[in-house]
């Protein structure tokens, strides 16, 4: 019998950690389902872009108030993990408090840790301020209805409550109190229970324990439906995104051979494929998740649906239908579905009749100016651009759905070399005008 | 236009056995558009009072296909970028400016994989060279205390990360600058990049280009300067929009260098 909270803390553990690996195996094949791209190139930045950007939070202090309770929270959060390996080790082994024997360190961690965790407490609260009583604009536009919204809340219920259960934990635990020895904050907290009997004490002491980590596993496994997937995914996606000029979209491979064939004389237009080439029938552009490319799929589960690019973006400003943040988060929505079909049809993607344009209309992806400002101001480098223009592509090149002012321009283009209906032989006259 | 501008084309220079140092990339605004046109003209005119050795294309230039690109037609921007490549090839073009961001980006980041690469300036950039070099002098002081503000264009600024040629030129002539509450990384848009410029905007409850006025407006500049034909046509139309034409100009920056030489 003594055993018994051992193996019952080995089996949840087990479990939490068994759900955890089994998402992100998915995670990781529905990216795969994106086309390849190679972004290896200059490690070194890359490297240098993760270190700012995910790990030194570098964009998030573009706005300095969110940006500063953000590094409040976040370093809590890595921080107070110390605190959770003690708590397995203890939950293992049956020990208590396993660290305790380093001493005078052990107190300087653990009043650390209870400052970080008051600390967090405090930002969090501000938070859902923010969202529910200020209602910042950007947390109140139309695609944070419903999920988005209860999930942005949900998080920051969690965290006010795991961080009053390590709290509540510390004040509670008798040994610890008569140790003095890092309960900084607790030891305000104890009064609140000065009258009750050592034995309850223990009591809460021990459920304030086992709620504390079966909350960090439910966390843990709650990640893969959250925006909060960011938390770890902030590192890859800083590391693989561009590090070309905003300004350079990617030339179409496909494209350039078939131009290239055409405007070579010499080639033969009917000739065979080589033997063993594979026929490939390209699609140009993107109609469906599977069009894009992996780095874009990475992207829309690392969006933390923080709105940055929404609030920055032109036409949305404007009261245009288009809003960065959506773009990212249907992208994310339908890559979803996508995969729960493939796992519902033994692994065989079986056709739905639907794709990415029952998510993103026409009219968000003809909104947009290209003008790069949700990418540049994405605190983890985001390119919701990059789908746009994906898209767009293939509603032109695929569907010839561009609208008529566009195809009249295109035509000029192709008639005069100029996007309005000018003769090319003019292109001098503003010399002499 | 009172003293006539020297454009030599590349044909011509090429007929005389000559080399130009530098390729003026027109570009398809600067050729047709009647604002644009000017701005050509105020470059060309800096570019002939510094006695710089260039040569434009003429009838052989063809749109950069910028706007193809940006409206999603791949196989149309290829086929311009491919074409003008040749050309450039063939007169064995090293180095453009031009007074237009978005070729300006095409050409100097999109061309290369295609097989062209050159050294690619904005017209600021190349300005500013001019200035260093000691072959303009902006001490004119037509502008001289003058409050101006700088409308950074997308694809010169955050796409190509160009932010101080162009604020260098007008400090030099002692304007006073004034930012606008978003410039530079964090500028807006004036709502024509990504075709735009080409049509009907989406419905919405203003247009792109009266907001970004109103942000000029905010600074009491009596003169919008930008480096783009687009922004350019956008902030005129913005400043008529909210009936601001009798106080507030919108001028590129080549106008401005034009009139202080
Ligand atoms: S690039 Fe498009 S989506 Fe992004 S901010 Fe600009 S207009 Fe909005
Ligand atoms: S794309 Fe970036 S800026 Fe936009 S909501 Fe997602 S994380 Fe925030």
């Amino acid at each position: 019998m003594q055993y018994i909270d051992n193996i019952l803390f080995v089996a949840l553990l087990a479990a939490g950690i068994w759900f955890f690996a089994k998402n992100i195996k998915t995670l990781i094949r529905n990216i795969k389902l994106g086309k390849d791209i190679d972004r290896t190139d200059n490690k070194p930045e890359r490297w240098k872009n993760m270190a700012k950007i995910a790990l030194g939070q570098g964009k998030m202090v573009r706005r300095p108030v969110s940006g500063i309770l953000h590094i409040i929270v976040y370093v809590g959060f890595i921080l107070i993990n110390i605190e959770v390996l003690e708590i397995i080790i203890d939950g293992i082994f049956g020990t208590h408090r396993a660290f305790s024997g380093m001493g005078a360190f052990y107190g300087f961690l653990i009043g650390n840790f209870e400052v970080l965790a008051f600390l967090v407490l405090v930002a969090v609260i501000i938070f859902w301020v923010r969202r529910n009583v200020i209602k910042i604009k950007r947390f109140w536009k139309d695609e944070m209805k419903g999920w988005p919204k209860s999930d942005g809340n949900m998080i920051l219920y969690f965290e006010m409550i795991l961080m009053t259960l390590f709290l509540i934990m510390n004040a509670t635990d008798v040994e610890f109190q008569a140790m003095n020895n890092g309960n900084v904050i607790s030891q305000y907290i104890t009064p609140l229970f000065s009258s009750m009997e050592t034995s309850t004490l223990h009591i809460i002491e021990r459920s304030a324990w086992w709620l504390h980590i079966v909350g960090i596993l439910i966390f843990l496994n709650y990640l893969y439906y959250s925006k909060h997937l960011h938390i770890l995914l902030a590192f890859p996606n800083t590391f693989y995104a561009n590090l070309k000029p905003k300004g350079q979209f990617t030339n179409d491979a496909n494209v350039t051979k078939e131009v290239k064939m055409m405007m070579d004389p010499s080639a033969d237009p009917y000739a065979m494929p080589e033997e063993g080439a594979e026929e490939e029938i390209a699609t140009f552009g993107a109609k469906d998740v599977t069009d894009l490319n992996w780095v874009n799929l990475l992207n829309a589960y690392t969006c933390t649906e923080c709105g940055r690019c929404t609030s920055e973006c032109p036409a949305n400003l404007t009261g245009k239908k288009l809003s960065p943040r959506k773009i990212m988060m249907d992208t994310r929505d339908r890559l979803e579905e996508v995969g729960k079909n493939i796992d519902a049809n033994n692994g065989e993607f079986k056709d739905d009749g639907k794709n990415l344009f029952d998510w993103i209309s026409k009219e968000e992806v003809w909104a947009c100016t290209s003008c790069n400002a949700c990418v540049e101001t994405c605190p983890v480098n985001i390119d919701p651009l990059g789908i746009i223009m994906e898209m767009r592509r293939y509603l032109v090149m695929e569907e010839s759905a561009a609208p008529a002012e566009l195809n009249n321009m295109m035509q000029n283009v192709e008639n005069n070399g100029a996007p309005w209906p000018y003769n090319q032989m003019d292109r001098m006259k503003w010399v002499d005008e | 236009m009172s003293e006539a501008l020297k454009v030599p084309t590349m044909a011509e220079m090429m007929a005389e056995d000559k080399t130009p140092d530098i390729l003026f990339w027109v570009g398809s605004a600067g050729s047709f558009d009647d604002r644009a046109k000017k701005i050509s003209r105020a470059f060309v005119k800096i570019l002939n009072k510094a006695n710089v050795n260039f040569a434009v294309l003429g009838t052989e230039e063809s749109s950069s296909g910028d706007a193809a690109k940006r409206a999603g037609n791949e196989f149309l921007f290829q086929m311009q970028a491919i074409t003008n490549i040749e050309v450039l090839n063939a007169y064995e073009v090293k180095k453009i400016v031009t007074c237009c961001p978005h070729s300006y980006n095409t050409i100097k980041n999109e061309y290369p994989e295609l097989g062209g690469t050159y050294e690619v300036y904005h017209h600021t950039e190349f300005l500013q060279q001019l200035l260093k070099a000691g072959k303009i002098s902006l001490s004119g002081g037509e502008y001289k205390g003058k409050r101006v503000t700088f409308h950074d264009p997308c694809y010169l600024g955050r796409a190509n990360s160009v932010f101080d040629a162009p604020r260098a030129l007008m400090n030099e002539m002692k304007v006073d600058l004034v930012e606008m509450k978003r410039s530079k990384l964090n500028s807006l848009c004036c709502g024509a990049g990504g075709a735009q410029m080409f049509k009907e905007p989406e419905k919405g409850d203003k247009d792109i280009n009266v907001l970004r006025t109103e942000d000029a407006m905010e600074t009491s500049a009596e003169i919008i300067a930008t480096g783009c034909p687009f922004c350019n046509t956008m902030m005129t139309d913005g400043v008529k929009a909210k009936e601001q034409e009798g106080k507030i100009e919108v001028l590129d920056v080549a106008e401005l260098v034009a009139r202080s030489l």
